[in-house]
């Protein structure tokens, strides 16, 4: 089980505010990322619920049970911290045996767990290394089997991949997916990274400023964000927000479109376009232009699209896909 | 042709870090050479060979006992490290895990008073000896040598905390471990390196002062260092003996500080060697 609700949770560094109150339930088995800019909070909500800080108000439920005051030990959840956070002096094997150690069990029990983690995270041959003598994606994968052998009711990740290079990122991020698959288990993942929240997530949470833009599934962030902040925030390359008379024909006071939803052509079209720069990625062209009355637009096109710097073209933007967003910020 | 050029480099810096080696331990090595000459070859010149004579070997162990003055500074080195350690460990821990707004200044502070000059307080610090009848004891003499090397202890051992990373605490306290199960799993066997470093060096540092122990000791409490100075006496100079003592009271140090090398630079270097 691992069904965890926040109940008006708040918190505050001495006279400093860092999340105001946030309301939050995360079903068992989820796996939800929290995202949001540096800075936002993301770490300390997670240190909350590990209960690495103590709430300065409000209450935390685990499986339906107060652990608003308990110690970290007590909350059977298990955390990868960004550095890893290995037992330096320890073997390999004993970093992974540390959490059954001190749950007392016995050494047999231990040294089956111990060797069943390690077959399916592919440390078998480093059991008696020390964590220094690892690469980064082995520290990681360590860390992770700690965190697996004792069976937690939920896994925490604070940015557990943002020390890795982009491959193994990539590798990992698909290891982690495909260990939530196979243990079922509710996992709290926090990342700046939208590409990671998207690909991973069942359940997105979008901080800002400590507090709660939106939640959603993945798909329902894309295709209908509730404010600008979300808008700009989810999508990749970021979604072109437009203001003025461009968004005002639209009855709105920003309207937002994404750059794969805007219509190509060079004979005509709503908006014309000045051709800056061209990025080619073989799949796909990321075009950034500079629109008449509408300012710069990034548009995604074809990967094979002939289009050149300096010259003129026509955009559409399609009228389903148009976000449009009132005063406040907020889709209207 | 760069690997060439690194060798070259690598070749002199090599000699200049034996020769510099070998200037500074030049009149160390000519102690040890000169304890093994007679009192006629150690005035007669200089000479780097000498006849292996153990004469002087002899009449200083039959001037004074060797083993009495060894005896006080093992006693003192070692009572002063532990005292400091037991007072020092606790002090650092909370500077290094909980630290507020002035512990920056608070270690600036105990630092600084080791740049006031000693001579500075003797009278006072005679006159309290004096009166508290710690003159030429070995509990003094510890108390003082604790004292006097207590904020370079302090400083080391809370540089050497700060380098526990509190991540890993926060790990142990989520994987389960009680405070008591922190303390002995993690805490403790990351922190002992440090601890280590910090007494060999102090033992060091104790073992080799002379301004206090030989200015609030007359025989008792003597350790090894007033016993050098026991022979740079009004009889005269006699340099064999002078040399002859002097290696037998460097000689248990120059072999300690031998065997546990790694673990010195480390305490040299204030942590920075990693
Ligand atoms: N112990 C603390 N004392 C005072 N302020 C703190 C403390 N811990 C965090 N903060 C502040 O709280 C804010 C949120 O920090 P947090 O670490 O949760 O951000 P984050 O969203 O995880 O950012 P990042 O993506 O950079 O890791 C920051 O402004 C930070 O300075
Ligand atoms: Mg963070």
């Amino acid at each position: 089980m691992g069904n965890i609700v926040l109940n008006k949770v708040s918190k505050s560094f001495g006279a400093t505010t860092i999340i105001p109150e946030i309301d939050l339930e995360i079903e068992d088995g989820e796996f939800v990322v929290f995202v949001g800019p540096s800075g936002c909070g993301k770490s300390t909500l997670l240190r909350l619920i590990a209960g690495l800080e103590d709430t300065s108000s409000g209450k935390i439920n685990i499986d339906g049970r107060d652990v608003t005051g308990e110690a970290p030990a007590k909350r059977r959840l298990a955390m990868v911290f960004q550095s890893y956070a290995l037992y330096p002096h320890m073997t390999v094997y004993k970093n992974i045996a540390f959490p059954l150690k001190m749950a007392g069990e016995d050494a047999a029990v231990i040294d089956r767990k111990v060797k069943d983690a390690a077959r399916v995270l592919n440390l078998t041959n480093y059991l008696e290394r020390r964590p220094g003598q690892l690469s980064g994606g082995q520290r990681q994968r360590v860390a992770i089997g700690r965190a697996i052998v004792r069976q937690p009711s939920a896994f925490l990740f604070d940015e557990p991949l943002s020390n890795l290079d982009a491959a193994l990122r990539g590798t990992m991020r698909l290891e982690i997916s495909e260990l939530h698959h196979q243990l079922k288990t509710t996992m709290i993942y926090v990342t700046h990274d939208q590409v990671e929240a998207m690909t991973m997530a069942d359940k997105i949470v979008v901080l800002n400023a400590g507090n709660i833009e939106q939640v959603g599934s993945p798909m329902e962030l894309y295709k209908t964000p509730k404010n600008l902040f979300v808008a700009g925030f989810i999508g990749s390359p970021k979604m072109n927000l437009i203001n003025g008379t461009a968004a005002a024909k639209h009855g709105a006071t920003t309207i937002g479109v994404r750059p794969e939803h805007l219509g190509i052509s060079t004979t005509a079209g709503e908006w014309k376009a000045t051709v800056g720069v061209a990025e080619h990625l073989g799949s796909d062209t990321f075009l950034h232009v500079h629109a008449d009355d509408v300012g710069p637009l990034t548009v995604r096109a074809d990967g094979e699209i002939g289009v050149h710097h300096g010259e003129t073209i026509f955009l559409t933007p399609s009228p389903p896909k148009i976000h449009r967003f009132g005063t406040d910020g907020r889709a209207m | 042709m760069a690997r060439a050029v690194s060798t070259n480099r690598k070749i002199g810096f090599t000699v200049a870090a034996w020769v510099v080696a070998l200037l500074i331990f030049f009149p160390i090595l000519y102690t040890i050479i000169t304890s093994f000459k007679s009192e006629t070859e150690a005035i007669a010149g200089f000479s780097l060979i000498p006849s292996g004579t153990l004469e002087s070997y002899a009449e200083v162990q039959a001037q004074s006992n060797y083993f009495k003055f060894f005896l006080n500074s093992v006693i003192i080195a070692v009572g002063s490290t532990i005292l400091a350690l037991v007072v020092a460990v606790p002090a650092a821990w909370s500077m290094a895990f909980s630290p507020t707004k002035r512990t920056k200044d608070i270690l600036m502070w105990m630092l600084s008073t080791k740049m006031m000059p000693a001579v500075a307080v003797l009278v006072p610090i005679y006159l309290i000896f004096r009166d508290t009848n710690l003159l030429d004891t070995r509990i003094g003499l510890t108390v003082m040598l604790m004292l006097i090397n207590l904020p370079i202890v302090v400083w080391m051992l809370y540089t050497y905390f700060r380098e526990i990373p509190g991540e890993i605490l926060e790990a142990a306290r989520m994987d389960g471990a009680t405070l008591w199960g922190e303390i002995v799993y993690v805490l403790t066997p990351m922190a002992v390196p440090g601890i280590a470093s910090t007494m060999l060096l102090n033992i060091i540092l104790a073992w080799n002062e002379a301004f206090w122990t030989i200015r609030l000791t007359t025989t008792n409490a003597a350790p090894l260092t007033a016993f050098i100075a026991s022979f740079s006496s009004p009889q005269g100079l006699f340099w064999a003996k002078l040399s002859a003592a002097s290696t037998l009271a460097i000689a248990p140090i120059l072999i300690m500080g031998w065997f546990s090398q790694r673990q010195l630079v480390r305490g040299l270097t204030f942590g920075a060697v990693k």
